[in-house]
């Protein structure tokens, strides 16, 4: 016996709804996240709304499609796109360096943002911090929800998320922040500072001071000391920092935002969406559904795979036969052609079926929409409008 | 076929591609198909995806490096997923003595730091173990010079955005210790790296953006002085119609429609309008995809590296399938 099969997502509904104020796509990597987030976008601002895209790294070519020409963190509008119905579609690529120093630049005073940019350790922080991406996304998310509140300038932001090593990299992101910022280390490494000199020594443990000097001794003194001014020029906006991850934190959290999951029906990008979907619920956050991208479709569904086959071997036995040439139609390869190509797209249709099908069945009421390979590249917006088509279609459940 | 495959001297070959882009079933067919020729090999995850596990159909694997395969002809695969704070136990260790201190360093939060935020030290950490590995003899110090732990080793490297970085890590280092012990063993690294002992193979599929990236990664690579081996792509489709009948198709012959519907006819297929439209359908698109994928593999070609192609398997990869491509590498004389 089938599961019963999962409710069908109805993403038009999502969009249209005036209180989605924020759609999160994610996903992993490769699986068309960042097509799906522009689609999803068009649609949203051909129905009306006013949108902004925020992607971190779009193909070349969709970039271009999309009138994002330069990675500077400024929206810029979408050419080609339909203002018919009233509404607006802006574009824009995450600069994550850029992006991190406007955070600094934001919560320090002047004097102490200079000393932290100018830091060997902030630049490789800022450039390389474990998740740096993913939080600089989170915090221009923010940073964008605040304008869109304040100037009124977009009623529905869509985020696409970085390509993360795990699922689990961007929702901790704010958090790690957070615990980088409280960690005993850190305070540790911020004791000399304070209290000047050596006098942290008799403050702590035999045990602390054993790791420091340890870790002096790997490190050598100078990154230590490095570190420790960066961590002291960044104390004093230890506080603001940590605010805008708890805030970006519940903002993910608010029932204004939908996740949306996405993946392709392959067994990796279907387990990482496994991982999403479980781990967005532990954590309370709104999942409207998953999408599983890129499903194989046949256009002569009514031919069976195995029937196609035997057909093809038939027509090849004729066509190398010792029968009667004339009895061999001019097309009978063409034809045979034709049958092995459905032989084939038959078996990765069935494979793809049966994993979506599975997938279902483990998330049992998590609504579902399949959107079926297309034959080529999407990077025009022609191209992202026919995915927002078929991402919208609420097919009821086909099984 | 008998000609001495290019990466005869390499022995660490080092897998990237975009995600998706099946690199982790790529660097698990390399490695099976180095085994099978008799060798000992060790496959390297360093993200604890559990990919190679997943792709053998194998219990987790984790810092113990574990044979998952064993050939009939003596060759064996052996598996391990880098664990980051354990190889900074096995740093301290090794170049400390410091069994205890990791532990006090550990309760400090210390560990977390250097493993988890502080820039680059992860990535020494994570290649530390990998460069440990291509360099370990077996046994005592008695033994050959030649006796090598490990004839080769594949790392399953992180995708194409970030394996430069990854890999790089002398530059990382750079930025934040000049001196000291850990930049020596960062130049170490990046010796072994930079020299001919070393691969690093990029999977691209046929489609767009991972031929851009891969593109972007060759010359992200060779920037870096790091040695480039072949371009591998992956999951490419068999042409199943002819060069001639996929131009009929393109043609968009109108005869064609009743010609198939007779051919089909003339083997007791039950036709209709709407399949006949549909199989014709279906070849448009394949005609398309074809084009897409010519072009593209236009743009690989002219990056002037050694390219291998792996088919598309319809029914996927599962050990079995990692089997197949194990062997059409060797076919194809990657190794």
């Amino acid at each position: 016996m089938d599961a019963a099969p999962p409710p069908p997502l109805d993403l038009d509904a999502l969009l249209r709804d005036d209180a989605t104020r924020i759609v999160v796509c994610c996903g992993a990597g490769g699986v068309g996240k960042t097509t799906v987030a522009a689609a999803l976008g068009l649609r949203a601002a051909e129905a009306g709304r006013r949108v902004v895209v925020l992607t971190i790294d779009p193909a070349r070519r969709l970039a271009q499609s999309l009138g994002l020409s330069e990675l500077d963190n400024t929206p810029r509008p979408v050419v080609g796109f339909d203002p018919a119905a009233g509404g607006s579609l802006d574009a824009m690529m995450l600069d994550m360096k850029r992006t991190f120093d406007e955070v600094v630049e934001a919560h320090a005073t002047p004097e102490k943002a200079q000393q932290i940019l100018a830091n060997p350790f902030y630049d490789a922080v800022s450039s390389s911090f474990a998740g740096t991406q993913e939080y600089m996304a989170m915090e221009k998310l923010g940073q964008l929800r605040s304008k869109a509140a304040r100037e009124g300038t977009w009623d529905l932001i869509v985020v696409d998320t970085p390509p993360s090593r795990s699922a689990l990299d961007f929702l901790d992101a704010p958090k790690r922040l957070g615990s980088f910022l409280d960690g005993r280390f850190i305070r540790l490494l911020m004791a000399p500072a304070k209290a000047g000199g050596r006098a942290y020594l008799k403050v702590f443990s035999g045990g602390v001071t054993m790791a420091t000097s340890v870790m002096s001794k790997i490190l050598g003194g100078q990154v230590l000391q490095d570190v420790q001014t960066f961590v002291a020029a960044l104390d004093t906006m230890f506080g603001g920092f940590r605010e805008r991850a708890d805030a970006t934190y519940a903002l993910l959290k608010d029932p204004e935002t939908a996740f949306v999951v996405v993946a392709a029906p392959e067994r990796d990008a279907l387990r990482e969406a496994s991982y999403f979907v479980a781990r967005l619920d532990e954590e309370g956050m709104p999942l409207a559904g998953v999408v599983v991208n890129r499903i194989q479709r046949l256009a002569a569904p009514t031919l069976s795979g195995s029937r196609a086959l035997a057909a093809a071997e038939q027509l090849a036995e004729r066509q190398s036969g010792s029968g009667n040439p004339s009895a061999v139609s001019e097309t009978a390869g063409l034809t045979e052609g034709l049958l092995r190509l459905h032989v084939s797209l038959a078996q990765t249709a069935d494979r793809h079926e049966a994993l979506a099908r599975r997938f279902g069945a483990g998330h049992p009421g998590i609504p579902m929409v399949e959107v079926p390979a297309a034959a080529s590249d999407i990077h025009d917006v022609e191209g992202l409008r026919s995915v927002g088509e078929a991402l919208a279609v609420s097919a009821p459940a086909r099984r | 076929m008998t000609a001495v495959s290019p990466h005869a001297g390499v022995r660490l070959h080092i897998v990237t591609g975009k995600g998706g882009t099946g690199k982790t079933t790529v660097a698990s067919a390399l490695a099976l198909a180095l085994a099978r020729q008799g060798k000992r090999v060790l496959l390297a995850e360093v993200e604890e995806r559990q990919g190679i596990s997943q792709t053998f159909d194998v219990a987790p694997i984790g810092h113990q490096e574990t044979r998952i395969v064993h050939e009939r002809g003596g060759g064996e695969l052996y598996a391990l997923s880098v664990d980051v704070r354990q190889s900074l136990m096995e740093y301290l260790q090794k170049f400390y003595k410091l069994g205890r201190a990791g532990t006090a360093l550990e309760k400090v939060g210390a560990v977390d730091f250097a493993t988890t935020i502080a820039p680059g030290l992860r990535d020494v950490l994570l290649i530390g173990k990998v460069y440990e590995a291509v360099g370990r003899r077996r046994g005592g110090r008695h033994h050959d010079r030649d006796d090598l732990a490990y004839d080769a080793v594949v790392l399953d490297a992180p995708p194409t955005g970030r394996v430069v970085r990854f890999l790089n890590v002398n530059a990382e280092v750079a930025d934040v210790a000049k001196v000291g012990p850990i930049r020596t063993q960062a130049d170490s690294i990046t010796r072994l790296l930079r020299s001919h002992r070393t691969a690093v193979h990029v999977v691209s599929l046929l489609e767009e953006m991972p031929v851009q990236e891969s593109v972007d990664a060759l010359a992200e690579l060779s920037a870096a002085s790091l040695p480039l081996g072949a371009i591998v792509i992956n999951q490419v489709h068999e042409p199943l119609i002819g060069e001639k009948d996929l131009r009929v198709v393109a043609r968009g012959v109108d005869s064609l429609p009743a010609s198939v519907t007779a051919d089909l006819k003339s083997v007791s297929v039950r036709t209709s309008a709407a399949m006949v439209a549909g199989l014709i359908t279906q070849a448009e698109d394949h005609v398309d995809r074809v084009e897409l994928q010519q072009e593209q593999e236009a743009v690989l070609l002219a990056q002037r590296r050694q390219v291998y192609r792996l088919p598309m398997l319809p029914e996927g990869t599962d050990a079995g399938g990692i089997r197949v491509l194990a062997d059409v590498l060797t076919d194809q004389g990657m190794i």
